[in-house]
């Protein structure tokens, strides 16, 4: 029973979350979500780490056990039928979102009624604006003038593709897909002002939703 | 056993006349991506006015009403052309050309047989269950959807 607002309190995210304390367990997650999405295998992981697979293994199933990574089974030379081998244990991300708040704090819930009132009353380019401008003023902070520098330090993933930058991580993931024009609006916005704000004349952010990426991408302007 | 297909109507009330230097935008948009809802995965058909090729010219709900109906093989089909493709972004300007004075509710989605066709009065009769009863199996929204029956 949630109720009305629903606080990250310590029950059941702190014990999630705590299964990212151990150095080397950390960093074998994020060997698997650096995959974004990507089903990736233990010896993998261990040799990104630069440790023993049986260590590997280790790590990747407890995080299994803790519900922030789950298994999958593939062939990976391509072979099927009696003799073609052991299906491979791969590992990737789950789809659930952890948060925890101390004290209990709801923020996700606060932003889904504010949302909605933006877009009952139609206030999207106010929303814009205000994004806008909050993105400026990052952009204006930082000292770095590459992008994905800029990107990185604000909470993107970004990923170089030729001329493109895509982002791998929405910070506003499932706020985005209850309302989309209305968030997706709102995160083109202020990573508009954030190059703006960061003197990347060159660069200029577009919605280009691509599957399994942010729906903005980031791509040179053609005169440079 | 009958399989079913969504149909869908969305309705908004223009700021101009769609002539206006200020819809230009909107009006520049429109053959790309009705374009792209032909060719899109699970596209079955949508509202067209035989001249023009889109619904724009239509008025059956009042002279300052727009609409759009179409129907899809699936609500996730649907969903992707609408929030992940080019028509995101037409979607986030949306409020640049249109309002939605006095529509409380502006979309509205019910499910057909599969090789059936909606017609206005039908999905105008929807978005009154739906702001009637709000979202249920005979009326329903992207953000709100019910299975096929």
């Amino acid at each position: 029973m949630v109720g009305v607002t629903a606080p990250d309190g310590l029950e059941p995210g702190l014990d999630t979350v705590a299964a990212l304390h151990d150095p080397v367990r950390r960093a074998a997650y994020r060997a698997v979500a650096a995959e974004a999405g990507e089903p990736v295998g233990r010896d993998d992981v261990a040799a990104a780490l630069g440790v023993g697979r049986t260590l590997a293994a280790f790590h990747l199933d407890k995080l299994v056990d803790a519900g922030l990574l789950e298994v999958t089974y593939a062939r990976r030379s391509g072979r099927s039928g009696p003799g073609a081998g052991r299906p491979a244990k791969l590992y990737r991300p789950t789809d659930a979102e952890h948060a925890v708040s101390v004290p209990p704090r709801a923020y996700r819930s606060a932003a889904e009624l504010l949302a909605e009132a933006v877009e009952r009353a139609g206030a999207d380019a106010v929303l814009y604006q205000v994004a806008r401008e909050h993105g400026q003023t990052a952009g204006g902070g930082t000292a770095g003038r590459d992008p994905l520098t800029l990107l990185a330090a604000n909470g993107y993933d970004p990923v170089r593709d030729g001329d493109i930058v895509r982002l791998r991580n929405c910070p506003f993931h499932r706020l985005a897909e209850e309302f989309p024009p209305v968030v997706c609006g709102m995160n083109l916005a202020l990573l508009d002002g954030l190059l703006d704000g960061a003197g990347l004349a060159g660069w200029r952010a577009a919605i280009d939703p691509t599957p399994g990426h942010c729906c903005v991408a980031i791509s040179k302007t053609k005169n440079r | 056993m009958t399989s079913y297909h969504v149909a869908q109507l969305n309705v908004a009330r223009p700021r101009a006349d769609l002539a206006d230097p200020s819809m230009a935008d909107f009006v520049a948009g429109l053959a790309r991506l009705n374009a792209l809802a032909d060719g899109a995965p699970g596209f079955v058909w949508r509202l067209q006015d035989s001249d023009t090729g889109d619904a724009t010219g239509l008025r059956p709900f009042g002279p300052d009403i727009m609409l759009n109906m179409s129907v899809w093989a699936s609500v996730d089909d649907l969903r992707a052309y609408v929030y992940r493709s080019a028509h995101l972004d037409s979607l986030r300007r949306r409020n640049e050309w249109f309002h939605h004075e006095g529509l409380d509710h502006y979309l509205v989605l019910w499910w057909i047989p599969a090789g059936t066709l909606p017609t206005v009065e039908e999905a105008w009769a929807r978005l009154e269950t739906l702001g009637r009863d709000g979202p249920g199996p005979e009326a329903f929204t992207l953000r709100q959807t019910f299975p096929a029956p």
